[in-house]
């Protein structure tokens, strides 16, 4: 089989991750609302029902603690559910199961069972849906011991990331973004696995740091790319899973450009990239030329007005600042 | 099940077609603006749905609360919404009832009692709930109508907050609004009893199943729930039957929805109906023709105000976002 890469939808990249692995493994089965016949509110999921059938792949009633649940219980059974919940607001109805009952039954119980749950969601703003449907809540999933946190920000690290969740023998959280789903890029056409706590580079630079997930990494690109044309060489930093986190990864870019900006959408307060930023300032403080600069989001409900809502989360234009301040403080 | 006090109110009539006419216009000429890029986000039309909420607002008093849902506008215009705010709301304007910063979920009109739209389906029941319990502490005759939907009856909300209000006899009165699907998924592929108001008698609550496009039978339903309030026998669950005209939201086409029910809900127009009864109690066609005229008329006053409104201030609510940090 040639290993040329193909171009690829984000949305597309996740479903091939799905479709291979449902295929490899009959464990493997989706459910959701809207998932089955309508294949998903983002397309992730098309296709699935015709090939596996609706034991597999199921479209649930409005009932997200209990079918995240069942997942959870299927899962401490032999299955290997993939949940999915529309928005990553509503994930917040099954927190307890979550954090209460699938973060801590291995533990409780002393290394018996294993939960090999995967719930797929998405957060994030984008075009005006408001505050119940915008949110950023990584950090209440990175706050809860027991649990992996994925945030893919290209449709290779989707797909690669997206496989190893389901293969994983611990609970996933594994969060898009909604307006990640039409990005495009290349994706190899081999079977290829992303282990988890493996960061990547998406950017060679050797003035500054820049760190970040999900949807502010094309946003920082962009940005690191104005920058260039001033004579400012950004290297981007990508943790791709925020739990377990490639402290290695970060610490050596920190090291060789002594400089730090950490870009997250989330609300500032109590966000992971406050929780970097210590770890960064406890691991390598004697390389740090500047303070840690950190670009989030406003400490606000996200408004539903397109003016505002841009003013709420990291912009091009705040993180291209934060840059400047960080390189010439 | 119509009353014939009712039937023969030819004033009560002509407001109850008026109000219905009123969402059946706004929603229409909103999605034009959806198209147009006017509006963003998400829009859910109460199309077709309109007989329940002005039914049940038209038995409600001043005093009473209601709580609403995502496809919300039709209650809030039902609650005697002013669609100049409504439509400045939709359209994300400073002077829309939440200042721009809600949109179509999330509006909202305390003043009038309504407690407010709600993004998070199924949210709205424990709310009802609290209002109806704050108003039994405080002792006050006023009943609070939660719009809650088929979809939502699957929550674990509804059977928690029913059970709360049947527990504590409140005067609370649940109004399911069973268009049957719950975005494409027919209600019968998440339930077995298909008569959902069968789980209210099961929590020995005073529950009825109506058509829920006729309004004068939805009116008389709830003047009859709101009377079991007052004599201390809350709550009531009211399953109204209805369907959707079209798609979840207005980027939905619905293809999915089965034409010949589609058909036969169409001809069951909850217009059609309320025009009807109009005319049977006397109104004349040029009646009729009045109404339609000064609502299609306030409603293009609606768009224009809206339009012309400023966006909101972003120096103010940032300023606002620094105060509550
Ligand atoms: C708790 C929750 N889950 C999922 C959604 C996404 N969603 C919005 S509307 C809807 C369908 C609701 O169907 P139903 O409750 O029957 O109301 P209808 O749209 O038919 O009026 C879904 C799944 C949501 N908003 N809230
Ligand atoms: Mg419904």
């Amino acid at each position: 089989m040639s290993n040329e890469p193909r171009t690829l939808m984000y949305r597309e990249a996740l479903n091939e991750a799905l479709m291979e692995e449902m295929r490899r493994d009959d464990t493997v089965f989706v459910m959701g609302e809207g998932i089955a016949e309508r294949g998903g509110s983002y397309k992730v999921t098309a296709g699935l029902l015709a090939e596996f059938g609706e034991k597999r792949v199921i479209d649930t009633p409005l009932a997200e603690a209990s079918f995240t649940g069942a997942g959870i219980g299927a899962a401490l059974t032999g299955m290997r559910p993939v949940v999915e919940l529309l928005f990553i607001d509503f994930a917040l109805l099954t927190l307890d199961q979550v954090i209460n009952q699938a973060a801590k039954l291995k533990f409780m119980t002393g290394g018996q069972g294993n939960v090999p749950f995967v719930m797929r969601t998405q957060g994030g703003t984008g075009n005006g849906v408001a505050a119940q449907h915008s949110q950023s809540l990584e950090a209440i999933f990175y706050h809860a011991p027991g649990l992996n946190v994925v945030m893919p920000s290209c449709p290779h690290d989707a797909k690669g990331l997206l496989k190893t969740a389901v293969r994983h023998n611990d609970p996933v959280i594994f969060i898009e973004h909604k307006l990640l789903y039409m990005n495009e890029g290349p994706v190899p056409t081999d079977d290829y696995l992303i282990p988890f706590g493996q960061g990547d580079i998406k950017r060679r630079g050797s003035d500054v740091t820049l760190i970040a997930w999900s949807n502010m990494i094309p946003r920082s690109l962009t940005a690191a790319d104005k920058l260039a044309a001033e004579g400012i060489n950004v290297e981007v930093v990508d943790p791709r899973t925020l739990v377990p986190l490639d402290k290695e990864l970060i610490l050596d870019s920190v090291r060789r450009t002594e400089h730090v900006v950490i870009v997250q959408e989330a609300v500032r307060r109590g966000g992971v990239a406050s929780d970097i930023a210590s770890i960064i300032q406890a691991e390598a403080f004697d390389y740090l030329d500047a303070p840690i600069e950190i670009v989030a989001g406003l400490n606000t409900q996200i408004p539903f007005n397109l003016t505002l809502e841009a003013a709420c989360v990291p912009q091009e234009d705040d993180i291209i600042a934060a840059v400047k301040r960080a390189v010439y403080a | 099940m119509a009353s014939p006090v009712t039937t023969q109110d030819k004033t009560l009539l002509a407001s109850l077609y008026e109000t219905i006419y009123t969402i059946r216009v706004f929603e229409s000429e909103g999605i034009k603006l959806y198209r147009k890029g006017l509006i963003r986000g998400y829009f859910h039309p109460y199309t077709g749905e309109e007989a329940i909420a002005v039914g049940v607002c038209a038995a409600l008093r001043e005093q009473d609360y209601i709580t609403s849902t995502h496809r919300g506008h039709g209650h809030c215009i039902a609650r005697g919404a002013d669609i100049r705010k409504m439509t400045a709301e939709l359209l994300g304007r400073a002077t829309g009832y939440c200042r721009g910063r809600g949109g179509s979920m999330h509006i909202a009109d305390m003043s009038a009692g309504n407690l407010g739209a709600n993004g998070v389906v199924g949210a709205g029941t424990p709310l009802g709930v609290g209002a109806a319990l704050g108003t039994s502490i405080r002792g006050e005759d006023r009943v609070t109508a939660c719009f809650t939907s088929d979809g939502a009856v699957m929550n674990g909300t509804f059977g928690e907050a029913l059970n709360l209000a049947a527990a504590w006899s409140l005067p609370f009165v649940l109004v399911v609004e069973n268009n049957q699907y719950a975005v494409s998924t027919p209600v019968e592929q998440t339930t077995r009893e298909l008569d959902l108001y069968k789980r209210g008698q099961g929590m020995g609550v005073h529950s009825v199943g109506i058509d829920g496009n006729d309004v004068v039978t939805v009116y008389d339903t709830m003047q009859d729930a709101i009377g079991r309030c007052q004599a201390g026998e809350g709550p009531v669950m009211i399953e109204c039957r209805t369907f959707r005209h079209g798609g979840h939201h207005v980027n939905d086409p619905g293809l999915y929805l089965p034409q010949d029910k589609l058909q036969h809900y169409l001809e069951h127009d909850p217009l059609t109906v309320a025009r009807q009864y109009l005319m049977d109690a006397g109104a004349t066609e040029a009646e009729v023709a009045d109404i339609d005229a000064r609502v299609e008329a306030s409603n293009e006053d609606a768009i224009a105000f809206a339009i012309d409104s400023p966006e909101p201030d972003l120096a103010e609510f940032l300023e606002e976002v620094e105060a509550n940090e």
